[in-house]
């Protein structure tokens, strides 16, 4: 049996007292997982295969382009949009309804949007449908305009049909078709069975920019009520008719699994249990609420079998972030080149002054406030119902029905709003709930809602990866940087989920924010070195760039340092050729009252200092200012000044929000976030003991968009990675102190 | 059976006397606007108005809500200083992900229905709910327009 081939169909279980769960080995479950990115990318092609057999008029030619697929225009004149993406507070519902809206000549305000089902024709970023990477908007922008094109264009077919009059003597203005010669008008649902039902043609012109109405303003968001007032439902609220509450304990180690439960007999004779059940990795209580789950499940005396003593097959009795930390710096080993550039050996060997530095940055947790929750539900022919968080829901779907033992096409995938994610909803094996939802469903035979608590998901949730890079720079007599080497060292997402899809060697999520840097240092090697991580990694809001940017960023200003110059000037001098990061410089510098690097005394006494930053994050660049102080020995955030040039921009108030959303998360991680292991286990397990950043440590925030007309870059995660480097960089300058490593809770700071 | 009064309803319901609010309001009642987020009081996403003040649900034993008066955000427009603070969350634009928001809006009122013009001390102490958003400056603005 390799790691693809299905598990076995088990019949739906109706004793409450049947385990079919049990033989499930975790090498099987994760078995699952590993495959599940192929599996995932494949099915877009497979399921276009099959449409096509179904005859033409069902032909998705392309993904993006069929309009049925997407748009629902109702006869009171609304739509209903079946999105690509799925909404978890970035806003694409609204961008998405504007751009779409644009073309059609349709107030977004009157679209309303959910996640579309699994499909082909959502595959509309590259190829692939996902909601991350800040892919979003800038992937489907011109496909979805297009598709808003294409659609009013079959409406005034449709019309000039209806009414009798050649096409191009109709208009149309917000939702209605208008005949001006004659006064008559009809509105778009009126015709939109008709023009539904013509074949779309594929050369009509969109709009020129200059004539927007909505796309580039600050259109309302549409999620704003129900968000205020309890109306938005996210997957933790999803019930059904008899639906039974699971709750889990997660073996203390990872890898390992329930050996015996020493009180199983007591648990099920507690108030509501309905059924205790081995999971891979778990134990799963059931119970008619959820309460009374999580009683029986922390109160499961389970005896685990034994971690390993050492390696990483499992969480090893003996790992600690301290000691991967240690592994990481001791290795010694050259590396795969990711990027050379000029003849760094003889920069080196005629340099005036070499410096060399060490940087690391810990785990972390996503700690999204919505706790993650599955439903699973299996109806009378066999098929499956999945409720389930998720930024990829073709891939959820080819994992579950290999769990549930079915084909894709019998998992009907519904993918809620999102409390949060910032990475967690991708599929990352154990620290993913549905596969538990899926067996408990099938042991049941009811419809099953696990839900982890906070404290499980601590102990599970797949975790930023402890990051180390080493630096050397050569600088010239004049203190300006000759040459540039920097090693990378450790284990990314990309390589450990999709090492699959993207074979280069080199791990793109490991070096991203060391490479493709804006700065003229003629002589540069970057190097690469790969040493895995035994925990479940993950994607985290700027992946590599949330780390690697402060790495950078902040050697960077210790060149500046070595060689006697100031940290803006040294930028905007290694920008000089470049006049689009230096405008931005010159903008961000603008929007704080000018550069200043202090310590200086503010008017409120206080002794403060700034520090600047750099980053080309997701196709956008952003130039970052911190103004920072000290209290009781801890670095307190006054200002956040970011200019960010994405390109252009389709809502600017939800680019402004997302900055601002970016930079709170990167000042978190700056200040306070680190997961730490101890003889194998998490520390953390709720908010008490992992602090994330609270309303007390919230700067102000000021925003500056620069649209430079460059390609479309992304906007959820750009705001992020200055934000490390540039407060770092003020404690510097105002305390001497440079932090090499974070979060900075645990470094005392003292004023200079 | 327990009796609660939740957004001027009167429920009898039959649930162990240690279960939390917040999961009777979730799981037995269906009010899933109040969240669950952490369990411990930390992150605020459960907070309710009980006899109109501000309480986080799932710090409080079902059986010690006694006679007083439970207000949910399903219900906290039928309330003017929560209507206001709604109408502030909507206008100013607050919600990002918006799960945490329930919750600020809730204390929000809480604080307002006690002190209709805070300090930026009162609203300092008021208003500690967590948001991963980043939305606090946002909740602030917001507070200080219902307030207005």
């Amino acid at each position: 049996m390799n790691d693809l081939t299905p598990h076995h169909r088990l019949g739906l279980a109706s004793s409450p007292a049947s385990e079919p769960v049990r033989n499930l080995s975790r090498r099987g479950f994760l078995g699952i997982a590993s495959g599940a990115l192929l599996l995932g990318i494949d099915l877009p092609k497979e399921a276009a295969a099959q449409t096509r057999a179904e005859g033409p008029a069902a032909v998705a030619a392309k993904p993006g382009t069929r309009v049925a697929a997407f748009l629902e225009i109702r006869t009171d004149g609304s739509v209903r949009l079946l999105s690509p993406f799925v909404e978890g507070g970035q806003g694409i519902n609204t961008g998405l309804a504007q751009t779409i809206g644009e073309e059609l000549d349709l107030d977004p305000a009157r679209f309303a949007v959910e996640c579309a089902p699994p499909g082909p024709d959502y595959a509309v970023v590259n190829g692939l449908r996902m909601t991350g990477g800040s892919f979003s908007t800038r992937s489907s922008f011109e496909a979805m305009r297009r598709l808003g094109a294409t659609a009013r264009e079959m409406l005034l077919r449709a019309a000039a049909a209806r009414l009798a009059v050649p096409q191009d003597s109709l208009t149309t203005d917000d939702g209605r078709v208008i005949h001006a010669a004659s006064g008559r008008t009809l509105g778009y649902g009126e015709v939109a069975q008709a023009a539904l039902a013509l074949l779309p043609r594929d050369d009509v012109a969109l709009k020129d920019p200059k004539d927007f109405r909505w796309i580039g303003r600050p259109v309302a968001r549409l999620d704003m009520r129900d968000k205020a007032t309890g109306r938005a439902t996210y997957a933790i609220d999803i019930r059904l008719d008899a639906m039974l509450h699971a709750a889990v304990q997660h073996a203390p180690h990872l890898g390992t699994e329930p050996r015996a439960i020493a009180n199983e007999a007591e648990i099920r004779a507690m108030p509501g249990v309905h059924s205790v059940h081995r999971l891979p990795g778990a134990v799963a209580v059931v119970a008619d609420s959820w309460w009374r789950a999580r009683k029986g499940a922390e109160a499961l005396q389970v005896a685990w079998s034994e971690p390993a003593a050492e390696g990483i097959a499992t969480v090893s009795a003996a790992f600690s972030s301290a000691a991967m930390l240690a592994a990481l710096k001791g290795t010694t080993e050259p590396g795969l080149p990711a990027e050379q550039e000029g003849d760094p050996d003889a920069a080196f060997a005629k340099a005036a002054k070499v410096i060399e530095a060490e940087y690391d940055a810990p785990y972390l947790a996503h700690a999204q406030l919505e706790p993650p929750s599955a439903v699973a539900r299996f109806t009378a022919d066999g098929s499956l119902d999945l409720w389930v968080p998720n930024q990829m829901p073709e891939l959820f779907q080819g994992v579950a029905a290999k769990t549930a033992g079915l084909d894709p096409e019998q998992v009907r995938i519904h993918s809620p709003m999102l409390g949060g994610f910032f990475g967690r909803h991708f599929f990352y094996g154990p620290a993913t709930p549905f596969p538990q939802a899926i067996l408990l469903a099938k042991a049941t035979g009811r419809p099953v809602r696990v839900l982890w608590s906070r404290e499980e998901e601590f102990r599970m949730d797949a975790v930023r990866p402890l990051s180390f890079a080493r630096f050397k720079a050569a600088l010239g007599p004049d203190g300006m940087p000759v040459a540039l080497r920097t090693t990378a060292v450790g284990e990314g997402p990309i390589g450990r989920w999709f090492g699959a899809l993207f074979k280069s060697p080199v791990d793109s999520s490991v070096v991203e924010g060391l490479d493709k840097k804006p700065y003229a240092i003629p002589n540069r090697q970057l190097d690469y070195v790969r040493v895995p991580h035994p925990v479940t990694i993950a994607f985290w809001r700027s992946v590599g760039h949330s780390m690697n940017d402060y790495f950078y960023e902040s050697f960077l200003d210790e060149i500046a340092a070595a060689g006697g110059r100031d940290p803006f000037d040294l930028r905007m001098a290694l920008l000089t050729d470049s006049p689009r990061h230096a405008t931005l410089l010159r903008t961000v510098a603008e929007l704080a009252g000018g550069w200043r690097r202090g310590p200086f005394t503010a008017e409120d006494g206080t002794r403060r200092a700034r520090g600047v930053s750099m980053a080309s994050p997701f196709g956008s660049e952003t130039a970052t200012i911190a103004e920072v102080s000290l209290t009781d020995g801890e670095a307190r955030v006054h200002d956040l000044w970011i200019a960010i040039d994405p390109g252009s921009v389709v809502n600017p108030a939800i680019v402004r929000r997302q900055v601002e959303s970016a930079a709170a998360l990167g000042l978190s991680s700056t200040l306070l976030e680190q997961v730490v292991y101890e003889n194998g286990q998490r520390q953390a397990r709720n908010f008490d003991s992992y602090p994330i950043l609270d309303r007390t440590r919230m700067p102000r925030v000021h925003v500056a968009i620069v649209e430079s007309g460059a390609p479309m870059g992304g906007i959820g995660e750009p705001g992020l990675p200055g934000v490390p480097p540039a407060v770092v960089n003020a404690v510097a300058a105002l305390t001497g102190q440079r932090v090499r490593s974070l979060p900075l809770a645990k470094t005392r700071l003292s004023g200079v | 059976m327990i009796s609660l009064s939740i957004n001027g309803h009167q429920h009898s319901i039959d649930v162990d006397p240690d279960t939390p609010l917040l999961f009777v309001l979730r799981d037995t009642i269906g009010l899933t606007g109040t969240k669950y987020g952490c369990g411990i009081g930390q992150c605020g996403a459960c907070t309710v108005l009980i006899d109109g003040q501000a309480i986080r649900s799932c710090q409080m034993p079902v059986e010690s809500v006694g006679a007083q008066p439970v207000t949910t955000i399903e219900a906290i427009e039928a309330d003017p200083v929560g209507a206001r603070v709604v109408a502030a969350w909507v206008g100013i634009e607050v919600p990002q992900c918006g799960y945490c928001q329930s919750g600020q809006v809730m204390a929000a009122s809480g604080l307002l229905k006690e002190t209709p013009n805070p300090t930026e001390d009162e609203i300092a102490a008021a208003m500690t709910n967590l948001c991963r958003c980043g939305t606090y400056n946002a909740i602030a603005a917001a507070v200080r327009q219902a307030a207005a």
